[in-house]
């Protein structure tokens, strides 16, 4: 048997095996079978108790991809997971139910409804660093909204992605969920396809592939960027407690290498020597004098990474600015948690998402010249600023764009499912998490139901100036000029 | 055309600038635009005579009152729009805020189309507007005196440094494509919205469209006389009533049951009749075809012999006013070209089925329309067509109308496209929903930071799953 899966697993995923597979979830769905609330509900709890009974593999799994710690994998991995599953199967109800809203007095009488429908078959191509969440978290909105779902895991974290296909295959309902592994040949072929909604994580090269790719079948989109997330630190805030979350944000979320960790740090020239002093406090107490040997951080995923990391490192006008860390192990792919001070703008690091455990420091006259640096560059997926001052903040809030921002600590927005987790500008566009998940990939229908009675004349030619009068009063929505219009036509 | 870099240049400066985000700027313009079309109604209904021969009965109902009602709807809600909504958040990120603050995009690009000239370049901008973006309006070039209308009025009704129109064909929307934008809203057919969704992929911007499909209406078999003529009346308004049958959300064709086809037939003739009189080339009550290229199209349509021979009324063309007579057909062939495309004309092929159960298979065997209507008496039959098929809205006994409730979203799935608008949902368009949560630096979680150890791992999965309990007896070390 699993030699014959094997075998299977060779042959060859072209286009024409992803037009057969987009053709049997097409007749699945087109069966009805997974828009009913106890299909719903069934694949819910199947991928709960997936993840439940599997907990151990999937540690596993990160651990062997990334060398991620058991409690980052717990934390932002399966319990993220679990808890999405278990909100989605106690909102799910609610979420189905037609929203009723008013009609205008232009209708009258009649009402209507904005019914919640799943889009049709739908296509999740996921990423390496977060290889679980980002692959089944967006598949907890996709059934809840009632579609059929094609995932394609990130080949770059082998480990996590054999085990999807293995688990999913048992646990959920093949006929209408499936998982295609592999790499550009598969995920080109998969894009060739029509498909009612295309899900993508990762990079803004290939978000503009895939959202070509939708072009052509005018397929709606949801992709979820990156890009650089900046921290402020303004002066006169705790800074023990400001280092720790950043640290907790940065090297303690796979090592940097998540698309809402610290990307880069903006600071007051007075401030930056303490702020540097703080962090490799809080540094060394978590990871030790020796980071590489920690236990705690994971390592760069592959070491096409690791060159590029290195590469943003050792550039000329960068390598002396590393004021902590800059060890590296190229067999072990780790690198240590690295800060470096004034870097110059124009350089490697400060143009392109860093994505690793490296975290310059600008630093500024005043703090509010962080907001135009901010601005100058691409919106990025999250910003964040630690500060006391209350004005500070609010025109943090109201002038930076990204996709969500934090006062006081950085990464925390993601777990919270009330807030929708997206980008804006080069960051992506659509939101999920919570009801934006199922709103993600739900159409939303108006639905208006009118009875035979109330057939207004006014609405049909021969046209005359007694209907255009009439017209006007009704559209403007004043009984009283209704009135007088009725009166002025007899 | 070298303006158009100046033109985006200038309008993101002023963007930056910030003055377009107060609520004072977002209302000024839309009152500006209430001013536009109040001051211009008699030069709206002469421009719109003169590129489709639109009644200014008609102007009002599908274009000058819309965007008077659309303004006044903006303006009455701006304020509970802008305001940031509060989200929940768990107890144990007390004490702390969370809220989802609209913000606008940036710049915008909104490209009308030509059959409702005013409402599709007006209804979007009054919604780029609310949000606070600065926007380039491209009316479209088929329908000159509108086109120029919209380019003499606005800048002189609006904040020319923050809204601008750029008028011209293919190459100056070509032109505009290729620049960066925060938002593109098209409104056309589903090629040009592969044009312009592609072109949006280079820069990663988001897109709407609003396209348009094959819509149907089903009529069921009625049995009271009074409902039938009310349904007749309402099918045909809703398929000559908006531009001559010219309108995305236009009927398309008509299902019946075969029983019911002939006195169908008798009383459409009927309301034609009564409607646009005898020579309805003469009555100015319907819109002509936008364009000799339009009208060919529809000759073609309708000269395919096995369609010619399914005229059951109708079918007479007239070159020199662009004028096609209210022209109905009978079981046209289904693999006919009427049948395959969208007619976009004053033609309503009726396809009669045995039972009108079919017609639920017969509309989802093809892409999804825009809009689907159905004349019914049946709540089982209402509730089947609700759930089983998909369109971007669907309206019972009534045509049309779904346009004109604010609180409804207007927009496509599938082949007649994505996003929506009108109301709040034109707000929302044009605005990033903004995540802000707000933390306070006390007490702080210890469990949260490395070195990891067990207890913080138990920590964790009960914090997780918000068991306050648990944490408690963990804290004081009575739980393992």
């Amino acid at each position: 048997m699993a030699g014959a899966a094997q075998e299977e697993d060779k042959k060859l995923f072209d286009s024409g095996a992803a037009s057969t597979l987009v053709g049997e979830l097409r007749d699945a769905f087109a069966s009805g079978a997974t828009r009913g609330y106890r299909w719903r509900e069934s694949q819910l709890r199947g991928l709960l108790k997936m993840t439940d009974d599997h907990e151990q593999d999937i540690v596993a799994a990160l651990r062997s991809d990334l060398g991620k710690p058991e409690p980052e994998s717990v934390l932002y991995e399966v319990a993220m997971v679990r808890n999405a599953c278990k909100l989605a199967l106690k909102e799910l109800q609610h979420w189905m139910m037609p929203e009723k809203v008013k009609t205008s007095l232009t209708t009258f009488p009649s009402s209507a409804e904005i019914v919640s429908e799943p889009l049709g078959v739908v296509l999740i191509i996921s990423a390496w660093n977060y290889p679980y969440l980002l692959s089944l978290d967006p598949v907890v909105g996709a059934i809840a909204a009632g579609n059929a779902v094609v995932l394609k895991p990130s080949e770059l974290a082998p480990a996590t992605s054999a085990l999807i296909a293995k688990l999913v295959g048992e646990y959920m309902d093949s006929s209408s969920i499936r998982v295609v592994e592999g790499a550009v040949a598969e995920a080109t072929a998969l894009l060739e396809q029509k498909w009612d909604k295309i899900f993508y994580t990762g990079n803004g090269r290939v978000g503009r592939i895939v959202m070509a790719a939708a072009a052509k079948h005018l397929t709606p989109v949801v992709l979820e960027l990156g890009g650089k997330s900046p921290v402020v630190v303004d002066s006169g805030v705790n800074l023990q407690i400001a280092s720790r979350r950043i640290i907790v944000g940065k090297w303690g979320c796979n090592n940097g290498q998540a698309c809402v960790s610290p990307d880069y740090i903006i600071t007051t020239r007075d401030l930056a020597p303490k702020l540097v002093d703080a962090l490799k406090n809080e540094l060394e107490m978590f990871y030790g004098k020796n980071p590489l040997e920690s236990k705690d951080l994971s390592r760069i995923v592959n070491s096409n990474h690791f060159n590029r990391l290195t590469k943003l490192m050792d550039e000329d006008k960068v390598s002396d600015k590393v004021v902590y860390g800059g060890e590296r192990d190229p067999t072990k792919l780790q690198i240590a948690p690295t800060i470096l001070l004034d870097v110059p703008r124009n350089c490697l690091i400060m143009n392109e998402e860093i994505f690793g455990p490296l975290l310059p420091i600008l630093t500024v006259d005043k703090v509010e010249e962080s907001f135009d640096i901010i601005n100058s560059g691409g919106k990025p997926l999250a910003a964040y600023i630690f500060t006391n001052d209350k004005k500070l903040k609010e025109h943090f809030v109201k002038n930076v764009s990204a996709g969500g921002l934090v006062v006081n600590d950085t990464t925390v927005h993601v777990a919270v499912h009330t807030l929708p987790f997206g980008g804006v500008g080069q960051s992506g566009m659509g939101a999920y998490h919570g009801k934006f998940s199922f709103d993600a990939f739900s159409h939303k229908k108006a639905v208006v139901y009118r009875s035979f009675m109330g057939d207004a004349a006014m609405r049909y030619p021969p046209y005359t100036n007694g209907k255009l009068r009439l017209m006007k009063a009704l559209l403007g929505g004043s009984i009283l000029d209704i009135l007088r219009a009725i009166f002025r036509r007899s | 055309m070298s303006g158009v870099e100046e033109s985006l240049a200038e309008l993101r400066q002023a963007f930056k600038s910030g003055q377009t985000r107060s609520v004072s700027w977002r209302k000024s313009q839309l009152r500006a635009i209430i001013d536009l079309v109040q001051d211009n109604e008699e030069n709206i209904f002469r421009a719109l005579y003169q590129d489709l021969g639109k009644h200014p009965v008609e102007c009002y109902r599908d274009e000058v009152g819309v965007v008077l009602k659309s303004a006044k709807y903006s303006l009455s809600f701006l304020e509970k729009w802008m305001a940031p909504k509060k989200g929940r958040l768990p107890l144990l990120f007390f004490p702390t805020s969370g809220e989802v603050m609209p913000e606008p995009l940036g710049v915008v690009l909104i490209f009308a189309s030509w059959n409702f000239p005013l409402t599709l370049a007006l209804d979007p901008l009054i919604g780029a507007i609310s949000a606070g973006n600065t926007a380039v309006l491209k009316p479209s070039e088929l329908t000159p005196a509108c086109s120029s209308f919209l380019a003499d009025t606005i800048p002189r009704y609006l904040d020319c440094r923050t809204i601008k129109v750029i008028s011209g064909g293919a190459d100056v929307g070509g032109r505009l494509l290729q620049q960066k934008w925060d938002k593109i809203f098209f409104t056309g057919s589903p090629r040009g919205g592969r044009i312009v969704m592609s072109a949006a992929a280079k820069h990663l911007t988001p897109v709407t469209l609003e396209l348009g499909g094959k819509c149907p209406a089903i009529l069921d078999t009625l049995s009271s006389p009074s409902d039938i003529t009310i349904a007749v009346k309402r099918i045909v308004g809703g398929k000559w009533g908006p531009c001559g049958g010219q309108a995305c959300i236009g009927i398309d064709y008509l299902l019946v049951e075969r029983k019911f086809a002939s006195t169908l037939i008798d009383l459409l003739k009927l309301t034609i009749k009564k409607f646009y009189g005898e020579e309805p080339q003469n009555s100015k009550n319907m819109c002509k075809i936008i364009n000799k290229a339009h009208f060919e199209r529809l000759r073609n349509l309708l000269e395919d012999p096995a369609v010619a021979a399914s005229i059951v009324h109708g079918g007479s063309l007239h070159e020199k006013e662009l004028f096609i007579e209210p022209s109905i057909l009978l079981d046209p062939p289904l693999d006919a070209e009427i049948m395959t495309e969208e007619i976009f004309g004053p033609v309503l092929p009726i396809i009669t089925l045995s039972n009108i159960q079919e017609s639920i298979e017969f509309i989802n065997s093809r892409p999804k329309p825009l809009a689907i209507y159905a004349f019914t008496k049946k709540d089982s039959f209402k509730r089947q067509i609700v759930s089983e098929t998909s369109s971007g809205s669907v309206t019972f006994n009534d045509t049309m109308v779904q346009f004109l409730c604010d609180d409804l979203p207007f927009g496509g799935v599938g082949q007649s496209g994505f996003g929506r608008f009108h109301g709040k949902y034109s707000f929302d368009a044009f605005s990033h929903e903004k995540a802000v949560m707000t933390r306070g630096f006390f007490p702080e979680i210890e469990p949260r930071y490395p070195p990891w150890n067990g207890f913080k791992l138990r920590f964790i999965r009960l914090a997780y799953d918000f068991d306050y309990l648990g944490l408690l007896l963990l804290m004081l070390g009575l739980k393992r």
